[in-house]
């Protein structure tokens, strides 16, 4: 039997076996913000150890930094500290940080595709759980916490089992109007928020493989909504045209020996796969959440379920919490629910790709009367290509507020929040309870399509009929 | 610095019950400006426990027949979501010292090993079973047991489930890896020359 591309980077980067039966694994590359950096520099600090491989590290500052106005000193202090302790910690170690000032910034999970940092292959961790984004390169890509950010600052390694692998097949063409996103929230909802529990990812099939790269980003990111610590899909010409040309990607001679050794990760014809799901792409339907975790989701044509339709009485109990802190009624139709805010943007839907597709949608229209409307360009890369495209004037035009990179209002660490119990028509990756900012904000889950779409109807709207999308 | 051997806990537990309880409800990201874990004592569950006034909500962390507790009796999927440390660095911070719940994400898992917090699993009706003896019995007190994998109080035994290497690393006291990962420079230098580095 063949490998799997996540055994193959598996035993390409396997140190040893530790004594507790764990492996030692080589860390190919590192990346970083100031949120869950600064203990582990701490506790570097502590043990008196340097950084090992510093130029395998990268940083960026993304959770806490406002996007209308990154002036300094900021208003909240806190975040200030938090930048300057980054600054100061990637100064000390030598490790190169994608500061305001250096046109590079950006969401982490944006900065290292868009930059060619991230490659297939690799293993690469960042202290962020939607480090999985990075596996659409076809890298093995995983989020970790602040001591293992701490292990790989020491010694470029962890201490790691390994996962076993599902292939996730999407097979056919995706309908119109169906994008990256509502693949994932469709998977999500069908092998639920702990399916993944255990399992990596391989995202295949011919709906996978007719997939463009930001879209498989999307889909990537999503992979740990659904508890797949680690979500890839396989390197193909796609992926090495998205790199080529990109600063850190190789260049020269050194290219092509690259992309051959890229292609020889790629799981073979005959892997051995843990467990296998095929979905028909033809079920997919643009998809939004209606309760407080990813895999509560229904097509946009559906209504609100009852805790009745709840597969068991555990998910019967999650029902009822989720339906009482959402405000909704079980058989309501999700389409016309009123939204307060709409929110275009984050590591799962910030890409160049996800702006370029909306823009034409909404040129020459409004948004709705009443609707705060985000756009949030994921990097200063992006955000940039916007301003030079028309795009960004666009959304301007159309009563977007056009904002500043970062995180934004994924995760209500800067001054993006919601207040009280708004609605919020979001791109994020994450529809828990108070994640927005507000302890009583409600968060719809959904494609940049349907967010524009709520964002210029004020209500959870089919992006196929107010675009005429066929 | 040798580690605590981490093999028996024993006291009072306190049911967090729910599906997916993932780690923004654990603790809240307001909670994680910060550029240490200090402060984070006292924060776990927070807005699960507290209204925005500031009021109890009545949570049952809060009710004083299960103060000092130092068991949580979770649910499936418990720590799902963000890879935020924070989370169990506030669990173990405000006196918790295991958590036994029907499944586990995978990352916070990892955390809460790493700083010698055990997290083990029990059959769902086990810990229902579990549950609704410290509801009506708050002051049990209950053992998880790490060499027998077993949860236990005077009335009842259950059994426990938790990967051999992290149960191992716990039970040795090498639950910190990092003095491990030094171990063998020569090998990580050896991938280190071999395996490609993104460069401009």
């Amino acid at each position: 039997m063949g490998k799997t591309l996540y055994r193959k980077v598996w035993e390409a980067h396997t140190v040893g076996t530790l004594p507790d039966g764990r492996t030692q694994l080589f860390i190919a590359t590192h990346l970083m913000h100031e949120v869950t950096s600064p203990q582990a520099f701490a506790m570097l600090r502590e043990l008196n150890l340097p950084v090992l491989h510093p130029e395998r590290t990268f940083a960026t500052v993304d959770h806490i930094i406002p996007t209308d106005n990154q002036c300094e000193p900021f208003a909240d202090p806190r975040a200030a500290t938090m930048l300057d302790a980054l600054r100061r910690n990637c100064k000390e170690h030598g490790i190169r940080l994608f500061d305001l000032a250096s046109g590079r910034q950006g969401i982490v999970h944006m900065v290292g595709p868009e930059l060619g940092i991230t490659q297939p292959g690799m293993t690469i961790v960042c202290g962020d759980s939607h480090t999985a984004t990075h596996g659409a390169m076809g890298a093995v890509a995983m989020g970790i916490g602040t001591t293992q950010v701490r292990d790989v600052l020491a010694t470029q390694t962890l201490a790691m089992s390994p996962l076993k692998v599902r292939n996730v097949r999407v097979e056919g063409t995706l309908r119109p109007g169906v994008t990256a996103k509502d693949v994932a929230l469709h998977i999500i909802g069908r092998l639920g928020a702990n399916g993944g529990l255990g399992y990596a990812y391989e995202f295949g099939g011919s709906a996978i493989e007719n997939m463009e790269m930001d879209g498989r980003l999307t889909l990537c990111n999503l992979a740990i909504e659904g508890a797949a610590r680690c979500g890839y899909i396989n390197p193909d010409e796609k992926t090495f045209a998205y790199l080529k040309g990109r600063p850190y990607a190789p260049k020269g001679a050194d290219w092509d020996a690259a992309v051959e050794r890229w292609k020889s990760f790629a799981s073979d014809a005959d892997a051995e796969y843990d467990d296998v799901v095929i979905i028909p792409a033809e079920e997919i339907e643009p998809t939004v959440t209606w309760g407080i975790s990813p895999d509560m989701n229904i097509g946009i044509s559906g209504s609100v379920p009852s805790p009745n339709d709840a597969r068991d009485t555990e998910s019967r109990k999650a029902y009822i919490t989720a339906l009482e802190y959402m405000k909704l009624t079980p058989g309501q139709p999700i389409k016309g629910l009123p939204v307060d805010v709409a929110f275009i943007g984050s590591c799962t839907n910030g890409r160049i790709s996800d702006f370029r597709a909306v823009a034409p949608l909404i040129a020459g229209r409004k948004v709705a009367p009443g609707v705060k409307a985000l756009a949030v360009p994921g990097s200063q890369m992006t955000a940039q290509q916007c301003e030079e495209e028309g795009i960004a004037q666009i959304f301007r035009d159309a009563g977007f507020e056009w904002r500043l990179p970062g995180c934004s209002m994924c995760l209500a660490m800067n001054p993006d929040r919601l207040i009280g119990d708004q609605i919020c028509a979001s791109t994020s990756n994450r529809n828990f309870k108070g994640r927005q900012g507000s302890p009583t904000g409600r968060t719809l889950l959904m494609s940049p399509l349907m967010a524009a779409a709520a964002a210029l109807t004020g209500r959870v709207s089919d992006p196929r009929e107010i675009f005429d999308i066929a | 610095m040798p580690l605590n051997k981490v093999i028996s806990i024993s006291g009072k537990a306190v049911p967090v019950p729910g599906a997916d309880m993932d780690t923004d409800r654990i603790i809240p990201a307001r909670f994680l400006k910060c550029v240490t874990f200090d402060e984070l004592a006292g924060t776990m569950f927070h807005d699960e426990r507290f209204n925005d006034d500031g009021t109890p909500k009545g949570h049952p962390i809060d009710a004083p027949q299960h103060a000092g507790a130092c068991i949580i009796l979770g649910g499936e999927n418990f720590g799902c979501g963000s890879s935020r440390e924070h989370a169990p660095q506030a669990i173990k911070r405000s006196g918790i010292q295991a958590i036994v719940a029907e499944s586990f994400a995978e990352i916070f898992f990892g955390n809460s090993s790493g700083i010698g917090l055990p997290c083990v699993c029990a059959a769902r009706e086990d810990l229902l079973a579990a549950t609704a003896l410290t509801a009506e019995q708050p002051a049990t007190v209950w053992t998880v047991d790490l060499d027998s994998m077993t949860l236990s109080c005077a009335e009842a035994t259950y059994p426990i489930r938790m990967p051999a290497e992290p149960r191992e690393a716990l039970m040795q006291g090498r639950w910190d890896a990092v003095v491990e990962l030094m171990n063998a420079p020569q090998e990580v230098a050896a991938l280190a020359a071999k395996l490609p580095c993104p460069t401009l």
